[in-house]
């Protein structure tokens, strides 16, 4: 009988102790943002999906080495070229990420010596139909020198 | 009109939990045969995510491995990190520096720490107190902000590297985590007073499913469930690998055996890491964080090679056997997770099915890890 009331006692404690915790949360100010509205900034390092980096004329740094294509565990990346008649080196001319494959290791950007790929800081990636993300980054770049 | 299936006294039903409810925190089902409240016996299904991470491991190069281990284990993926590099180094005797070894150790124990407490708040909340978890995110957060900083990532991290770190941390995040650890001696003690103490709470989890140590050893058992139940057994300690054995730390150790020593057991495991993460900051060495002589294309030397590591889910076992090839010849991990979960099947009999629940919480179970 005394264990009965005891226990209702001490629950009674704890619960007041809890609402206590709980009240001094409540006048505390707010720890969240409310997203969309207000956004936080990305960290320096974030590791969006990759994208080519350009020299300043314009063009893309990469010169078709494929060490990236090689490296990636998943094949996310597909590269396309030409070697003009009388020129050594190749020229970029298709650079295709498979986003829907990529794990974001960082494989590419690592094996990459010529500094032509970096991650990017885009995280706003929603869509309905896989195609949106295959992800055509020359394309990209030749759109941004524009 | 339905009219309600009237049973026998002695008859008994299936039930099935899962594989899509809530209290199996992922795709596990458990398939339960009630008689009334009470289960008779009960069977844990497994392979509803099973992503043949150990034939990726036989297909790919030794890097191209390296982002699979972090998705194995969700919360804790630091741990499973650190024992598939620290394999390699070991096959293919690749000196790391000092710095990154203390550097992989603060990120396993803040790792660990942030698991804990993933797990201290989805605990709680299986068992019907919803605001602790509140708590527990808004702490955790402050971690995946610092890891976040220096991986790049949130949960899945890519960060070690063989020979060393995928780069060096900056004065920010040693600040961040200076100044973290207080705090979260701050919040153990709201822990304490709102969770831990509180006598619903005590009540609900006293000598429930009490594991005998012979129990735990027949299924072995690790982490929190083999040391709630006074198996005083810790990776770190009793086969010392990385840099551990220059701090020290308690390996907490409850004989109950029940659900509130294992919760007690990994409560005070935040405690100690905080205490590991604090020393290692302290004693943290200048210097490189890659190894300088490391070979361009890992190739392990044949032969079979084994490490352990303690994670936040147990000891975590992975083994190599090397042909000399590019890609392993076989890779088998032993997940900690795998070994917990197969005492519920037994210990769970005659259990209430609400007390099985939360006996199934206090397992600590991630299921991409158990079917990897």
């Amino acid at each position: 009988m005394i264990a009965y009331f005891s226990d209702i006692y001490h629950g009674l404690i704890s619960l007041l102790v809890g609402m206590g915790i709980t009240f001094r949360e409540f006048i505390k100010p707010p720890v969240t943002v409310a997203y969309p509205y207000e956004t936080l900034t990305m960290c320096a390092r974030y590791r969006g999906h990759i994208e080519l980096l350009a020299d300043d004329e314009g063009n893309p740094n990469c010169v078709v080495c494929g060490l990236c294509e090689r490296a990636c565990p998943s094949e996310c990346i597909s590269i396309t070229s030409v070697k003009p008649e009388g020129s050594k080196k190749k020229v970029l001319t298709g650079y295709t990420l498979d986003f829907t494959r990529c794990s974001l290791c960082g494989s590419c950007v690592e094996s990459c010596n010529f500094s032509a790929i970096a991650f990017s800081r885009e995280y706003n990636l929603a869509s309905s139909r896989k195609e949106d993300f295959h992800i055509d980054l020359f394309k990209r770049l030749e759109e941004k020198k524009r | 009109m339905n009219s309600p299936i009237q049973l026998q006294p002695d008859e008994t039903f299936i039930l099935n939990v899962g594989p899509q409810h809530p209290a199996t925190h992922g795709v596990l089902r458990v398939k339960m045969e009630m008689s009334g409240e009470y289960i008779v016996s009960a069977e844990t299904v497994i392979g509803y995510i099973h992503r043949m991470h150990e034939k990726m491991g036989e297909i790919k190069t030794y890097p191209q491995f390296l982002m699979n281990l972090s998705r194995m284990d969700y919360l804790g993926a630091l741990g499973y990190s650190h024992g598939h590099v620290l394999l390699v180094e070991k096959a293919c005797a690749i000196e790391v520096p000092e710095r990154a070894e203390y550097l992989r150790v603060v990120m396993v124990e803040l790792n660990r720490i942030a698991s804990h407490l993933f797990w201290f708040g989805a605990f709680v909340m299986d068992l019907g107190g919803f605001t602790p978890l509140m708590y527990a995110l808004q702490d955790r957060e402050h971690i995946l902000d610092m890891l976040e900083a220096v991986t790049g990532s949130r949960l899945t991290y890519c960060y070690f590297r063989f020979g060393g770190l995928y780069n060096d941390v900056d004065d920010q995040f040693i600040t961040a985590a200076r100044t973290f650890i207080p705090r979260m001696r701050k919040s153990l003690k709201k822990y304490r007073r709102l969770v831990t103490d509180n006598v619903i709470f005590r009540k609900r989890l006293t000598g429930i499913a009490p594991l005998s140590p012979e129990m735990c050893r027949k299924y072995g058992a690790s982490s929190a469930v083999a040391r709630g139940s006074g198996i005083n057994f810790d990776v770190r300690r009793n086969e010392p690998y990385s840099v551990y054995p220059e701090f020290d730390f308690d390996v907490p150790v409850f004989h109950a055996g029940d659900s509130l020593a294992r919760y007690m057991v990994r409560m005070e495991e935040i405690e100690q890491s905080l205490r590991i993460v604090e020393q290692a900051l302290d004693k943290l060495p200048d210097g490189p964080v890659m190894a300088a002589k490391k070979p361009k294309l890992i190739k392990a030397p044949p032969g079979d090679y084994y490490q352990a590591v303690e994670t936040a889910r147990g000891s975590f076992g992975i083994r190599l056997v090397s042909d000399g090839g590019k890609t392993p010849y076989r890779l088998k991990l032993r997940s900690p997770t795998y070994s917990n979960m197969h005492l519920f099947d037994e210990a769970c009999q005659g259990m209430l099915i609400m007390d099985a629940l939360a006996f199934m919480g206090s397992l600590d179970l991630v299921i991409p890890e158990i079917d990897r």
